[in-house]
């Protein structure tokens, strides 16, 4: 999801205004880049259709109106347009977040009839090549006929490519690629360092030059095509000298749901330690929200150290993401060290150095998403 | 962009839903994976870009709802902007 979509002025109450239903985290591919914690196969038992309904009916009835189908793959739920049907009667807009895999005429002709509004589709590349390498699957072809069937049933697309060095040299392919399927929207993602990416970040954190190559030859593409496709281009942290406004503060407009119904304020938050992740199961989203010691736990600047707790920008970046806080300096409340000014700055400085040498040689193998390396304890 | 005048037939884009949100107590505009707030002005407008009536009927509709006169340039003005956000298209 573009951060830049969040709505810029939370309401005063502070309703989780989006919802992110990961409904499953069982998926086809095994792509290299993925967010889903490396621990995933451990999470067996997914929420059943009543416990989703209800998690819908009580986020909504706080204020959430956009919501997200994600996984994982979410379509491998067979109740998936039983969910959607739910959510377009109470007033969602529904987005399904998708690889394609599973999307047929018969399946998106039943998620019409249920009233979503939108897919989003990924690729991992233009190429078939580097679209298979990067999932570990032959999905292009697939994708490619997804993307027909999006468009032949009206929906509105938003194709999503996640970035990295080993595919970000062919931007200008990947936007023609958008433009032939006639794409509303493409975000160009590069890869944020979580999960799969983070032990994969080696292999995926591009160089400063093949950055600014990828930006200089989107902007190109924006004036030559006008208003026609909508491009969002998100640069990688590591490359910011301020860090990100991470979900626009934490607690503050986004709440997402895990496949076994634990709470969380993003889809990293699992690993942070010392946090007891409220479950669904257990609570009302009600009570999540506004009184689990989880979801107060970074929220507002309390619990900001220095140099953000006196810093003029602390109400705009909230100090940056807690989670890349805590895989590159052990702590979640330290400043997110992408930041200058943070004293762990060079951290960050280090990693993007290395990236920049031409014939890198990774240190260890490219790790796929899949459930053995997952099942192992230290899936590298 | 085509020119607004009092003939343009302004409509919401398909991509776009209104819609009234009772917890924020406003209008807001939903599109894949985001949300517009919109002040009272803008959405009593996008409420009337329904592909049937000209700019010229829905400024005198806006006028006799608040009784009001002289909104013609604000109008000109939000739809110009609305158009540039992509939220509408213009026929004529």
């Amino acid at each position: 999801m573009a951060g830049s979509n969040l709505p810029s002025e939370p309401p005063r109450s502070g309703a989780p205004l989006w919802l992110l239903a990961e409904v499953t985290y069982r998926c086809p591919l095994h792509c290299v880049y993925c967010s889903n914690p490396l621990d995933f196969a451990k999470v067996e038992d997914e929420l059943s259709t009543a416990d989703w309904k209800r998690v819908l009916r009580e986020a909504r009835a706080l204020g959430a109106v956009q919501l997200g189908f994600s996984g994982g793959e979410p379509l491998m739920r067979d109740d998936l347009a039983d969910l959607v049907a739910e959510a377009d009667g109470l007033g969602f807009y529904t987005n399904l977040i998708t690889s394609g895999a599973g999307l047929n005429e018969a399946r998106i002709d039943e998620l019409k009839t249920a009233g979503l509004d939108h897919i989003q589709l990924s690729f991992q590349d233009s190429t078939k090549e580097v679209n298979d390498f990067l999932s570990s699957t032959r999905t292009f072809d697939l994708k490619v006929k997804v993307a027909k069937l999006v468009k032949q049933h009206g929906y509105p697309m938003v194709l999503n490519v996640v970035l990295s060095r080993l595919n970000i040299d062919h931007v200008d392919k990947i936007i023609e690629m958008a433009v032939a399927l006639d794409a509303d929207f493409l975000e160009l993602a590069n890869t944020q360092y979580y999960g799969w990416a983070y032990l994969n970040r080696e292999h995926l954190l591009p160089s400063r030059t093949q950055i600014e190559r990828a930006e200089r030859v989107t902007n190109g593409y924006r004036a030559k095509l006008g208003g026609r496709m909508k491009m969002f281009f998100v640069v990688p942290d590591y490359y910011a000298d301020r860090p990100k406004p991470c979900m626009n503060g934490w607690g503050s407009v986004f709440l997402n749901i895990a496949p076994d119904g634990l709470a969380l304020p993003c889809q990293a938050a699992r690993m942070l330690p010392g946090l007891a992740f409220p479950n669904v199961r257990e609570a009302s989203v009600r009570e999540i929200w506004f009184d689990s010691p989880a979801f107060n736990a970074y929220r507002g600047e309390a619990w900001m150290r220095e140099p953000c707790r006196s810093c003029p920008e602390r109400s705009k970046d909230f100090g940056g993401c807690r989670c890349q806080a805590y895989l590159l300096t052990g702590e979640a409340a330290n400043a997110d060290p992408v930041c200058a000014l943070s004293p762990r700055h060079r951290v960050v400085e280090a990693l993007v150095e290395r990236a920049q040498t031409a014939d890198l040689v990774p240190t260890r193998p490219l790790v796929f998403r899949e459930r053995k390396a997952s099942r192992s304890p230290t899936p590298a | 962009m085509a020119e607004i005048t009092l003939e343009t037939l302004p409509a919401l884009r398909s991509l776009y839903r209104l819609q009234w949100e009772e917890a924020q107590q406003a209008w807001v505009l939903l599109y894949p994976e985001g949300m517009v707030r919109l002040n009272v002005p803008a959405a009593e407008i996008l409420k009337r870009c329904d592909g049937t009536t000209r700019v010229a009927a829905l400024v005198r509709d806006l006028e006799h709802a608040f009784g009001a006169s002289g909104l013609e340039g604000d109008v000109h003005e939000f739809l110009r902007e609305a158009a540039n956000h992509g939220w509408i298209e213009l026929a004529q």
